[in-house]
């Protein structure tokens, strides 16, 4: 019987076959890998359009979060201050420093100052942060030691099953709420974080919402 | 056989050297696979939109507006209390103010939950400036603020509390006003606090409950 297809046609078609394959292994892989919501946004540090150190005015000038971040506490957003919020200290202090141009023609022309959004859940979370800081869950459970980042980082991954790790065992991320703001809060000597946040559980009555309409509306 | 590898290999390789480990620190947008409905056509709290003119999804309420059913600015967007003062006719309370006069003490009661937020409140927005004791030697006075008061002094002990309200809402010298970060009852809170300041800084042993004095640091 004569051969139907060359020897050539049946190399490249084995070529294909397994280059086909061998691709769309790697691709999942791939996707498996750096897809999922637990790493999407972590890492991310987006040059802002003025190089704000949190690490200069709440770590070591000690401002509290709460100076600029007025809605944490009775809010759903924490809210970014508005550009007055800066001139406070920086019509007074370095009132000439390039770094803050942009931020003098923001207040001169009253455009808001376009700063680059980092910690970002999903449009259909509802999350709320007068709920958590009013509660007893610290600004460094969900956004990092801020207070020592010149350039904020995403490090949490903010995905549903880290919130539902919290939510299901709130005991390791509870404090007293007058320490929410605190990024060097230790619970008393001599208890664990989780012991003590047990206590602060019985004691506010907090039980987070495990249901999908605890969040999602 | 070994191109088609070769290809692959290298293809993958690229894309490893880019992206890093996952979670590595980048300045690159974060790169989304599936977006589902993350982004939805809505308006999100102090997001940009091109619809309005100013290029914001937040709206001010035009001007001479007052907010329909007198919903209470100061209370929680959410769930907005009703104010039954929504033309905010109390002078004394929004104004710090006694007919043409400063009003002379405190527009709310003064009690131990008042002092408390005060001094919550004056350790967040004040102290920066004007220090913890009010001495007028906050951290950023090392930074080159200059002009700050010291608020304790006899000057300021004289001054009627609708004063400092006046000052805290609308800024003096070099001080911008305050209002947009110091909801009003929190105002009347500081200066309920500056008092207890001013007190302090004018005390003697004998204001000392005995049984505390072994307390004090020298």
């Amino acid at each position: 019987m004569p051969l139907v297809f060359t020897h050539e046609a049946d190399r490249r078609l084995r070529r294909l076959v397994i280059g086909v394959v061998l691709s769309a292994a790697l691709g999942l892989a791939g996707l498996y890998y750096y897809g999922p919501p637990e790493y999407t946004r972590v890492g991310y540090a987006p040059k802002q359009p003025v190089p704000f150190s949190h690490e200069q005015h709440t770590g070591r000038l000690g401002i509290s979060c709460l100076y600029c971040h007025t809605g944490v506490e009775e809010s759903s957003v924490a809210k970014i201050p508005p550009t007055q919020t800066c001139m406070n200290c920086h019509q007074t202090i370095k009132p000439d420093s390039p770094q803050l141009a942009v931020v003098r023609e923001s207040f001169a022309s009253g455009k808001p100052v376009p700063w680059v959004r980092v910690h970002q859940v999903p449009d259909y979370v509802f999350f709320d942060h007068s709920a958590h800081v009013r509660r007893g869950v610290g600004c460094v459970s969900c956004h990092g030691k801020v207070n020592e980042m010149p350039v904020v980082v995403h490090e949490k991954p903010l995905s549903m099953g880290w919130c539902l790790d919290c939510h299901r065992q709130p005991e390791a991320c509870l404090r007293p709420p007058s320490e929410a703001t605190n990024f060097a809060w230790q619970p008393p000597a001599g208890r664990s974080n989780s012991d003590y946040g047990r206590l602060l559980k019985d004691q506010s009555r907090i039980h987070p919402p495990e249901q999908c309409s605890g969040c999602h509306r | 056989m070994r191109w088609v590898l070769l290809g692959i290999a290298t293809a993958a390789a690229i894309v490893v050297v880019q992206m890093g480990p996952r979670g590595a620190v980048s300045d690159r947008r974060p790169l989304m696979f599936i977006t589902d409905m993350d982004f939805q056509p809505r308006y999100n709290p102090q997001a940009a939109t091109p619809f309005f003119a100013d290029g914001r999804t937040m709206r001010t309420p035009p001007a001479g507006t007052i907010p329909f059913g007198g919903a209470d600015y100061d209370s929680d967007a959410g769930s907005p209390r009703q104010n039954p003062d929504f033309l905010k006719s109390d002078d004394a309370y929004y104004r710090g103010k006694a007919g043409t006069a400063w009003l002379a003490r405190n527009a709310l009661p003064v009690d131990i939950a008042l002092l408390r937020r005060g001094q919550e409140r004056y350790n967040i927005h004040c102290a920066p400036c004007h220090g913890a004791t009010g001495a007028g030697n906050g951290v950023m006075t090392q930074y080159g603020m200059l002009g700050v008061a010291s608020i304790t002094d006899e000057l300021h002990t004289l001054m009627p509390d609708g004063q400092f309200f006046d000052v805290i809402s609308n800024g003096k010298g070099r001080m911008m006003p305050y209002a947009p970060q110091v909801k009003v009852r929190d105002r009347w809170a500081i200066i309920a606090y500056i008092r207890a300041l001013m007190r302090s800084q004018s005390t003697t042993l004998g204001d000392v409950p005995e049984d505390q004095r072994g307390n004090l640091n020298p």
